[in-house]
């Protein structure tokens, strides 16, 4: 705690966040820039401030600055609300997230489900954008981004369960705490032990945060900007920035449940000093995956997205949950767990693999690449 | 007429939605519109729309100079000049008798060639997108584009509206560098192909999004007039450089690719190695083009005179069959002059094609026609 009032730490503890998210907003929108553009063979931003580092800054300015656009038959309040429903319970969620061992503004006992639960109530943000807007591009996008979070959802939060079903907690297992979830990870990962879940959780979150190959809702070639269509300045400045909160919120789940968050490798003892930079690195690490699925990866079709959760992900996530049941009633050892996982991993990676490859009414295709390189003139 | 059954009354009513995409609307490769009528995500009607681009450009030759007329074909199909401007020179040179002197042909052949992959590799890039790629199949393929364009500047004096071939051969000769510049040209091109190759042929994604979607059988493309990699697409392998071999074409070793569903994948796959057969024409004709010689048929007049006659040139531009008709009455303007786009005839049957998919699926069928606007309204 920092000084003897509670108000006050609580109070300061808030800053922080209310000071972090802006400042890694703007990181996070030059890190991306430059990561695609380095993907795709160009420089990215350059002109604003050394290597482009303030374009992100001159960015905020401008939306900042823009004329806040209503569309005139627009719904007015669903309108206007609709960008804080969706950046609030993003914030919110960020309350409880645990940094290091005291890092955080307020650790609950139900911390995973708190963060998980709330975050999801942006969806009711993005439909009502997509009403508000009386924009159809924009209502199909909130058609979309309804159908989409919310099956998504599910597989998301039974892969976080699973973890939570078999964490080490100093009096047995099965914890919410994230605080614990971390500690129980003192000699291996839960990555390791739950492989097929950190696979649920990181396809699920690539679809929670709408990005390639699940940008459906915003899909720029289709639907153009989904729910965002109509908006303009601060109010699509909010959107993006939730967006990015997602990122971060999710990234940080994901390495605090799967990866050991401040405690692998290096244990529980070595302090904030050590601690901050590996939780940074850890997470930095899957937003960067993030990224790289955006540069490389097109869109999938609403119906094979909605497949995929219900056939591919869902069945697994039950999967794995029963067999962690199994472990915990039999008392088995990690190892079977892990196995188990593993088999679940397998599995589907066979199924993923079946869903996109399956044998098409084929006979000879057009030599596409083989037969080109071997004719020299 | 029964009245409706008393429950019906309990029903929600539903409504079909009519989603406007176009003329204004990032997927639509310039102010194509199609009005969709939408059942939640599916197309149940499909209404282009039209004519947003239309200059008149069959009529406006018609009051030019053969020559002049040459930069209205630049205009038509802005992604396959030199093509263009060939089928109309070809034109004018039956309706004359020309003979293109050897140097010409491959220059013309050269260029040709090379604006065909400069073609696909817009439309690769675009497609990439509208399939949703993040732009990183638009950057690649503008990567290799830039390269053509530099040779094409270095040919022509013009990035876009190039105005380069003539009735007879072509306006002046090579750049002295040309053979070298162009060797680099294909080398880096190539590399660039296997870029593209690397990063969609076999993506995941894409092979879910493409493959089997909107598949046209052989006779029905036959019958709905479509030509180029569309037509190739479906198993047809017809190729006017290789059916009816105009100018040089004879001379060449080259393949047709040809697909075996005529989908979307397949039409991906055709111009994918039709680039890579483009190439192999160009180094062929590198090496056995004419150091020097003349490069415009000898005795012509400042202006030209076609006599009487009727007269229609086709080639195979990167989209198809790209037709030229001429009617002249023996002065020196074409009296009636008329195009036969190939984006236009394959586009005919979007709306065959595009009903009963997902939205997001008419936006890519849309692409994989490889429209160019101002072909389609001229």
């Amino acid at each position: 705690m920092i000084g003897d009032n509670p108000w006050l730490d609580g109070l300061l503890r808030l800053l922080v966040i209310a000071v972090a998210i802006p400042v890694a907003v703007i990181v996070l929108n030059y890190l991306e820039r430059k990561v695609i553009g380095r993907v795709q063979n160009r420089l990215g931003p350059m002109r604003v401030g050394p290597y482009g580092t303030l374009q992100a800054v001159a960015d905020t300015i401008k939306l900042l600055t823009k004329e806040d656009v209503r569309p005139h038959s627009a719904d007015r309040w669903t309108f206007e609300l609709a960008p804080y429903v969706v950046v609030v319970p993003s914030v919110v969620a960020l309350v409880t997230l645990p940094l290091t061992e005291d890092l955080f503004v307020r650790n609950l006992a139900l911390g995973l489900f708190f963060i998980l639960a709330v975050s999801t109530l942006s969806i009711v943000g993005l439909v009502m954008a997509g009403w508000g807007s009386d924009n159809k591009y924009a209502i199909l996008g909130a058609m979309r981004s309804a159908a989409q979070l919310i099956s998504y959802e599910i597989p998301l939060v039974m892969a976080a369960v699973a973890v939570a079903m078999v964490a080490h907690t100093p009096d047995g297992r099965g914890t919410l705490d994230l605080v614990q979830i971390v500690d129980g990870q003192g000699r291996v990962p839960y990555i390791v032990w739950q492989s097929l879940a950190f696979f649920i959780f990181t396809v699920a979150a690539l679809a929670e945060l709408y990005r390639q190959p699940f940008d459906i809702p915003v899909a720029e070639s289709e639907v153009v900007g989904g729910p965002f269509v109509e908006y303009s300045g601060m109010r699509w400045a909010m959107f993006m920035m939730a967006e990015y909160v997602n990122l971060v919120l999710l990234s940080v789940l994901a390495s605090l449940v799967f990866l050991g968050g401040w405690n692998w490798p290096l244990g529980n003892q070595v302090g904030p000093a050590l601690q901050v930079p590996l939780i940074v690195l850890k997470t930095a690490l899957f937003i960067l995956f993030f990224f790289w699925a955006r540069a490389i990866l097109p869109r999938l079709r609403i119906d094979q997205l909605m497949a995929y959760s219900w056939q591919v992900l869902l069945p697994l996530a039950f999967y794995q949950i029963i067999a962690n049941g199994l472990v915990l009633v039999y008392d088995w050892p990690d190892v079977v767990l892990g196995l188990l996982s593993g088999a679940g991993t397998v599995a589907a990676a066979y199924l993923t693999y079946r869903m996109v490859r399956r044998p098409a009414p084929l006979r000879a295709r057009v030599p596409a690449a083989a037969a080109a390189r071997e004719v020299s003139v | 007429m029964a009245a409706p059954a008393p429950e019906h009354r309990h029903e929600l009513e539903t409504i079909d939605l009519y989603i406007n995409v176009g003329p204004q609307h990032p997927a639509t490769h310039g102010v194509f519109r199609m009005v969709l009528t939408v059942n939640g995500e599916l197309v149940e009607d499909c209404d282009p729309v039209i004519g947003y681009m239309h200059r008149g450009n069959e009529k406006l030759p018609e009051n030019c100079d053969y020559r002049q007329a040459i930069g209205y074909h630049d205009r038509t199909d802005y992604l396959a000049q030199f093509n263009t401007e060939w089928t109309f020179c070809l034109a004018v040179e039956k309706l004359m008798g020309l003979e293109v002197p050897e140097r010409a042909e491959y220059i013309r052949v050269i260029l040709g060639e090379l604006n065909r992959v400069a073609s696909h590799m817009m439309w690769v890039g675009a497609f990439g997108t509208d399939v949703g790629f993040f732009g990183t199949p638009f950057m690649y393929a503008f990567r290799e584009r830039e390269v053509i364009q530099d040779l094409f500047e270095a040919v022509t004096g013009e990035r876009m509206m190039y105005n380069y071939f003539r009735p007879g051969g072509v306006a002046w000769d090579l750049p002295d560098d040309f053979e070298e510049h162009c060797r680099y040209v294909i080398e880096h091109v190539r590399r660039g192909i296997d870029d593209l190759d690397a990063l969609m042929t076999d993506n995941e994604v894409f092979l879910a999004r493409c493959r089997g979607l909107s598949p046209v059988t052989p006779e029905q493309a036959i019958n709905w007039g479509l030509s180029g990699p569309m037509l190739r697409a479906c198993g047809v392998r017809h190729d006017l450089r290789r059916a009816e071999p105009y100018s040089i074409y004879d001379r060449f070793d080259f393949e047709i690719p040809v697909g075996t569903q005529g989908d979307v994948y397949d039409r991906y796959l055709v111009r994918m190695e039709e680039m890579r057969q483009s190439l192999r024409i160009v180094e062929q004709a590198l090496r056995q083009m004419p150091r020097n010689g003349p490069i415009m048929a000898a005795g012509l007049k400042r202006v030209l005179r076609p006599p009487p006659g009727e007269v229609y040139a086709r080639t195979e531009s990167p989209r198809g069959e790209y037709g030229v008709y001429i009617v002249s009455r023996g002065g020196d303007k074409p009296w009636r002059h008329k195009v036969r786009g190939a984006s236009f005839c394959n586009l005919s049957p979007l709306r065959e094609m595009v009903v009963g998919n997902y939205v997001a699926d008419a936006i890519i069928i849309l692409g994989s026609i490889d429209i160019v606007l101002c072909e389609v309204d001229r």
